[in-house]
């Protein structure tokens, strides 16, 4: 992964709501992963965890375009994309608990976080389990032609398997209505991108199927949205799929805050990267155009923080799953 | 012959279709009454489906409810899963069975779990279309039945239709089921003749049909094997010997009350399907039989069914390889001959 060596600055237009908007989902993301991690290191909580830190304004920007009824699917690394189209602190704490107040009711853990209400058709421990079921939505999106888009966010790695290229062809194809968001951060699992495939701009792929494809900066959230509103826009007119690769970092390992131990990356790498922090930069656009106040901002991480406990609390205290009760929900009757 | 038992309120026909047909036939009438219902794989809309199951339906539905794709297995039953997670119900055809490897973990890590893993917040009504089975010299990667693998998934539901009647009320009842559900017909049973009513109707999951009454032994077959236990009873007949023959008709879910119900009655069974012994789902039934009747039993349960190889090319090696009604008859009678 190269080191990124142009200065970070987004010209892209912004209102004060909007600035409030993207920095609030971001925060919420940033925070929810350092704490949820820290519970898993901890021990408090069961399992393990693929953090989103650092790639927040990824999902931010792509889901702030999205309506309720526009659909998603997500990745192994899904509470990003979870709380970014609007899912609650408390069932998803309670979920990582493995309690029956959690959005799965504790029956799928991290990775299978799901919020039919809000559009998000599941996290996915798959690498490319999502893109096929994407776009299916969108198919559904098609046939009804009720206007819904659908947004399948997936990483570099992830464009290597078969899947993914029977699915943009196939999309493609059918002319549907979905949006392949790639969010390159450099790494399949612990492999860095130059050795799992030759291309450097995976969005050069898109011309394999006959579609757009669009890079954009992954840490620059306006960046973000405005692709992705170009995009959806394009979907809704019939004009069928776009490949988005947005350019981005997670700070954390693969999974988890320590990760595995492998030094499998120069620190000075990530050190780098987070010079260019998406919550800093849309921090400093907000104040510097006189959006914004720092105080509001700093309202927002304290009131975020106050939800995280909230949510852990709630989790704590909900009861958990009873054994009797193992074989529920295995068939819809 | 089968004589299949069809139930009140449906009208005693002699109007007979063939297997494929009265398939065809389920499908025009169901997608006629639901218009969720779409039909989407490789040849199914233009072609019809190389087995013709699928023939007149882009005519009579248009080309947004039958859709041709790209070779692309797991793209099609991928955009199935999705589709079915937002309400609507796909058929997705694979067209052999052997491809479903290709597809298999949008079958099995994705439709099959969603339900369970999103604490029941998802259905998927997906159905799954297929052809599997022997005798066509079609060779080893289009020849297989792979029902165990599939029954063997907790969430999905796998029907065997073994005659023009299940065909029709087991493809209906697929897609009405709101469980990922697969259908396997039997390639090689799609000219075979039998009654089917006219009207729209479904076959419950996890009823076993009971082909024929009998007292001295059960006979439990799998998909075309009824056919052929069908051919070998008629010869036992002849000799005295009345074999009951149970065919399980879904083997997900499995009906093993009414299978345990006749070995009670006759003490003596042989499970016969077309897949490899190994494993195959003759293994589970044995096993749940001698689980629940064992003091019935005058003889070991017994399978009968293909060896552990891939199925072989040359007429007189698959011939050899697949299960027929000599061998059936020949198992029977040793099965009566011990004491």
């Amino acid at each position: 992964m190269a080191t990124p060596t142009e200065a970070l600055e987004s010209v892209m237009p912004a209102t004060r709501e909007l600035v409030l908007d993207l920095h609030r989902r971001m925060v919420r993301i940033r925070r929810f992963e350092e704490r949820a991690g820290k519970l898993v290191e901890s021990g408090d909580m069961p399992g393990f965890l693929h953090l989103y830190v650092g790639q927040e304004a990824v999902a931010a920007g792509v889901c702030s375009a999205l309506t309720d009824a526009d659909q998603i699917t997500s990745t192994h690394r899904g509470h990003g994309h979870a709380i970014a189209k609007g899912a609650d602190f408390r069932p998803m704490f309670a979920e990582l608990y493995g309690k029956t107040t959690g959005y799965c009711k504790g029956r799928g853990g991290s990775m299978h976080i799901v919020d039919m209400n809000r559009g998000m058709l599941g996290a996915n421990a798959i690498v490319g389990g999502g893109i096929p079921i994407a776009v299916g939505a969108a198919f559904a999106s098609q046939y009804r032609g009720d206007g819904t888009v659908a947004v399948s966010f997936f990483g570099d790695g992830a464009t290597n398997i078969g899947a993914f290229h029977e699915s943009v062809n196939m999309a493609a194809v059918l002319n549907l209505p979905v949006v392949f968001v790639i969010e390159n951060n450099g790494y399949a699992e612990f492999t860095p991108q130059d050795r799992h495939m030759k291309l450097t701009d995976i969005a050069e792929r898109a011309s394999s199927y006959g579609i757009p494809g669009v890079i954009v900066d992954g840490m620059d959230v306006l960046a973000v949205r405005n692709v992705a509103l170009e995009a959806i826009e394009r979907a809704k007119r019939g004009e069928g799929p776009t490949l988005i690769e947005a350019k981005t970092y997670r700070y954390f390992d693969h999974q988890g805050i320590k990760g595995m131990r492998i030094l499998y990356r120069d620190p000075a790498e990530v050190e780098a990267w987070k010079t260019r922090d998406a919550i800093n930069l849309i921090e400093a656009i907000g104040v510097e155009r006189g959006l914004v106040s720092a105080e509001e901002f700093a309202d927002i991480w304290a009131q975020t923080e106050a939800d995280i406990d909230d949510g852990i609390e709630f989790a704590r205290t909900s009861p958990d799953p009873d054994p009797v009760d193992i074989l529920d929900d295995v068939y819809t009757t | 012959m089968l004589t299949d038992e069809i139930p009140e309120g449906l009208s005693v026909t002699t109007r007979e279709l063939t297997y494929v047909k009265a398939f065809n036939e389920g499908m025009h009438q169901v997608m006629a009454e639901d218009p969720d219902v779409f039909l989407i794989g490789e040849d199914v809309a233009g072609y019809g489906g190389v087995f013709h199951m699928f023939d007149g339906l882009l005519t009579e539905f248009g080309a947004t409810r039958v859709v041709d794709t790209p070779i692309a297995e797991q793209a099609i039953i991928g955009l199935g899963v999705g589709a079915a997670a937002r309400g609507l119900r796909p058929v997705c055809d694979l067209m052999f069975m052997d491809f479903v490897g290709v597809a298999m973990d949008q079958i099995f890590n994705q439709a099959a779990k969603m339900k369970y893993m999103f604490g029941g917040n998802v259905s998927v009504p997906l159905t799954i279309t297929t052809a599997g089975g022997a005798g066509m010299s079609a060779a080893a990667q289009h020849s297989q039945s792979l029902e165990a693998w599939l029954a063997h998934i907790p969430g999905l539901k796998v029907a065997m239709p073994a005659s023009p009647y299940d065909a029709k009320g087991l493809i209906v009842g697929a897609i009405r089921d709101d469980n990922p559900t697969i259908v396997v017909l039997n390639k090689k049973m799609l000219g075979v003749k039998g009654p089917v009513p006219e009207e729209l109707y479904s076959i419950p999951f996890g009823v076993a049909n009971i082909v024929r009454e009998g007292n001295n032994a059960t006979i439990v077959a799998i998909g075309r094997m009824v056919v052929e236990a069908e051919k070998a009873a008629e010869n036992l007949e002849k000799d005295g010997i009345s074999v009951e023959i149970i065919d399980p008709r879904t083997v997900q879910p499995l009906d093993i009350d009414t299978i345990v119900t006749s070995v009670k009655k006759t003490n003596r069974v042989l499970v016969v399907h077309e897949a490899v012994e190994f494993g195959g789902i003759g293994a589970e039934i044995s096993s749940q039989i001698q689980e629940s009747a064992f003091d019935y039993l005058d003889a070991p349960v017994t399978r009968l069914a293909a060896p552990f190889a891939p199925v072989p090319f040359a007429p007189i090696l698959e011939n050899a390889y697949v299960p027929d009604a000599p061998r059936i008859e020949a198992v029977v009678r040793r099965l009566l001959e011990r004491k």
